[in-house]
């Protein structure tokens, strides 16, 4: 059985650009373990012949012609923007 | 005595001039602002919805018909997109979001001339099974204020409950729309997946995602359902909805009608009083000559753990785009690009929203991946030949919606695992597709019980007339 340690919610962390304190490093390990502990009970289940569900629509390839479709103004789309400068989205600087 | 006549006959009244649509918008308001201690809404539309009644009344002055739902307010979970009031999903992330465009759904409803009145409270982002997870406030069960609604969609149950608006809408991942259906004793229908077009809703888990209307009757929810199906440009994975219409409700002949009782539902942990109304409801069946038979679903067991490895993995994905920078709350405290990401996700994002994501970035990762997120969807694989099997020689599978009526507020926040087996009997019918209703079935204690009703995938209109007879027979 997988045992997460306080490194494995702190990759997890960095990988879901989530930061954490180290008090929530040990809260979030002893949820997110008995979590992974219950859906552990998978692992016994005998799936053999069986193929992966990825959706249950039974839809493939789903198109529609390729056309011009009017949507909404930029300044709309802009409004809900923290930073806009020059009808740009303005972020922070990428380099230290 | 309700505030509210029947969705169809509102419509109708307001259609032949006899009641305004502005004297309904006016109701509905009024209603809200009587109900505020119970903490169903996040957002009331009042500008707008005023607007929209006065120009419906003038349509209709002018010789013109507005509509199969002319004037009817309508409340929407705060994770549709609605013009007039901030969709947050009620969470802090998205505080103050205001909607480029509106949800397929809800305008299909406004262009028959629903007026969306506010928005309702929630667990963020739909996670959760009381709205206690909600980022604002904890929306109380009509019945007992000490106890929860049932979640995600409890502001929009608990609304129609108080009788503040004739409908609602709410989402459904995992339950979210039958088990505060069920804690309110209200109707709660969730529609074959696919059925209503998701777009333009905050979205949880992508392939289990639906939309549904959550009413005082089947007879309204078979209504708002029709307005709101089918087909959809903008979501690919919508479905043609059926060429008969939902709301022609023919009464089942229950004399030929074949239930099968989920006979997993019936263990130990079933609360006393659930049992009880649920034997009721079975025996209304078999003295209506229908056949009813128990039934094994061998891996229904199952389906909690597959919808807690597939749901966080879809979660964890599509709450990625929470990034601070294009919309949404942005971190102050930021230098970097970087930093910017990541503080404004850990400010903005609740608990159940970072723990989901980081579930799902675990079962994802490579070395993980087989064991977990394929392993599911191998189960989920078998889960859904087992409910077609069953479905050769039945025509509604039938248990109870939850395992106990309405809990106590803060009963079971201290332990997540705890609050996510709440959902242990309406997750399957979302991982396999199918259509699924709970109807209130009575009370134990003073407390509402939900009986649960689920047809194969695409039997829509059958399934809302076996609940519309069901119905009649239980009332």
């Amino acid at each position: 059985m997988a045992k997460l340690t306080d490194e494995d919610i702190l990759k997890l962390a960095r990988l879901s650009k989530i930061s954490v304190t180290d008090e929530q490093v040990h809260k979030f390990r002893d949820e997110l373990q008995s979590i992974v502990e219950y859906v552990e009970q998978l692992s016994a289940v005998d799936v053999s012949g069986l193929e992966p569900t990825d959706q249950v629509t039974g839809l493939v390839n789903v198109t529609r012609e390729d056309r011009e479709i009017k949507y909404v103004s930029q300044d709309v789309l802009l409004k809900n923007a923290p930073a806009v400068e020059n009808n740009l989205i303005k972020v922070k600087r990428v380099l230290e | 005595m309700s505030n509210w006549k029947s969705v169809a006959e509102i419509a109708a009244s307001v259609n032949s001039g006899k009641e305004t649509a502005r004297s309904q918008v006016e109701k509905a308001l009024n209603l809200i602002s009587q109900h505020e201690e119970y903490k169903a809404i996040i957002s009331v539309i009042s500008e707008r919805s005023i607007k929209r009644a006065d120009e419906i009344d003038a349509r209709i002055r002018s010789g013109e018909s507005a509509g199969r739902l002319a004037g009817v307010p309508f409340i929407a979970k705060d994770n549709f997109l609605v013009f007039g009031a901030p969709t947050t999903a009620a969470s802090n992330i998205l505080k103050g979001f205001d909607a480029p465009y509106q949800s397929t759904a809800v305008e299909r409803l406004e262009s028959e001339g629903a007026i969306c009145v506010a928005k309702a409270n929630l667990d963020a982002f739909a996670h959760g099974s009381s709205t206690e997870n909600s980022d604002f406030m904890t929306t109380l069960n009509p019945y007992d204020k000490t106890r929860i609604p049932g979640g995600s969609s409890g502001g929009s149950a608990a609304a129609v409950a108080l009788d503040i608006a004739p409908f609602s809408l709410g989402t459904d991942t995992g339950g979210s729309i039958r088990l505060p259906a069920s804690f309110c004793g209200v109707v709660g229908y969730k529609p074959t997946y696919g059925l209503v077009s998701r777009s333009g809703v905050v979205a949880m888990a992508s392939s289990t995602d639906v939309i549904g209307p959550i009413t005082r009757t089947v007879e309204d929810a078979a209504l708002v359902l029709e307005c709101m199906s089918g087909k959809d440009e903008m979501d690919s994975t919508t479905i043609d909805r059926d060429k008969q219409p939902y709301s022609e409700l023919s009464r089942t002949d229950l004399s030929k009608l074949r239930v099968g009782v989920i006979k997993e539902f019936f263990s130990e942990g079933l609360d006393g009083g659930v049992r009880d109304r649920i034997e009721k409801a079975i025996t209304m069946y078999k003295q209506e000559g229908a056949t009813v038979e128990e039934v094994s679903i061998p891996s229904i067991g199952l389906a909690l753990a597959v919808y807690y490895v597939l749901c966080p993995a879809e979660v964890s994905s599509n709450l990625s785009r929470y990034d601070g920078q294009r919309y949404g709350y942005s971190s102050k405290h930021a230098k970097t690009l970087d930093e910017s990401y990541s503080l404004s996700r850990s400010e903005g994002f609740g608990d159940e929203a970072k723990r989901r994501i980081m579930i799902g970035t675990y079962v994802l990762s490579s070395g993980y991946y087989d064991a977990y997120y394929q392993k599911a969807q191998l189960v989920r694989t078998k889960l859904i030949k087992e409910f077609e099997k069953v479905f050769e020689d039945y025509d509604v599978l039938i248990g109870p919606t939850a395992p106990v009526t309405a809990f106590k507020v803060g009963e079971h926040t201290s332990n997540p695992l705890e609050m996510y087996l709440i959902d242990i009997m309406t997750v399957a019918a979302n991982l396999v597709g199918t259509p699924s209703i709970s109807i209130p079935a009575g009370t134990s204690g003073d407390l509402p019980v939900g009986l649960q009703l689920i047809a194969p995938q695409h039997q829509d209109k059958k399934l809302l007339e076996i609940a519309n007879t069901t119905e009649e027979k239980l009332s």
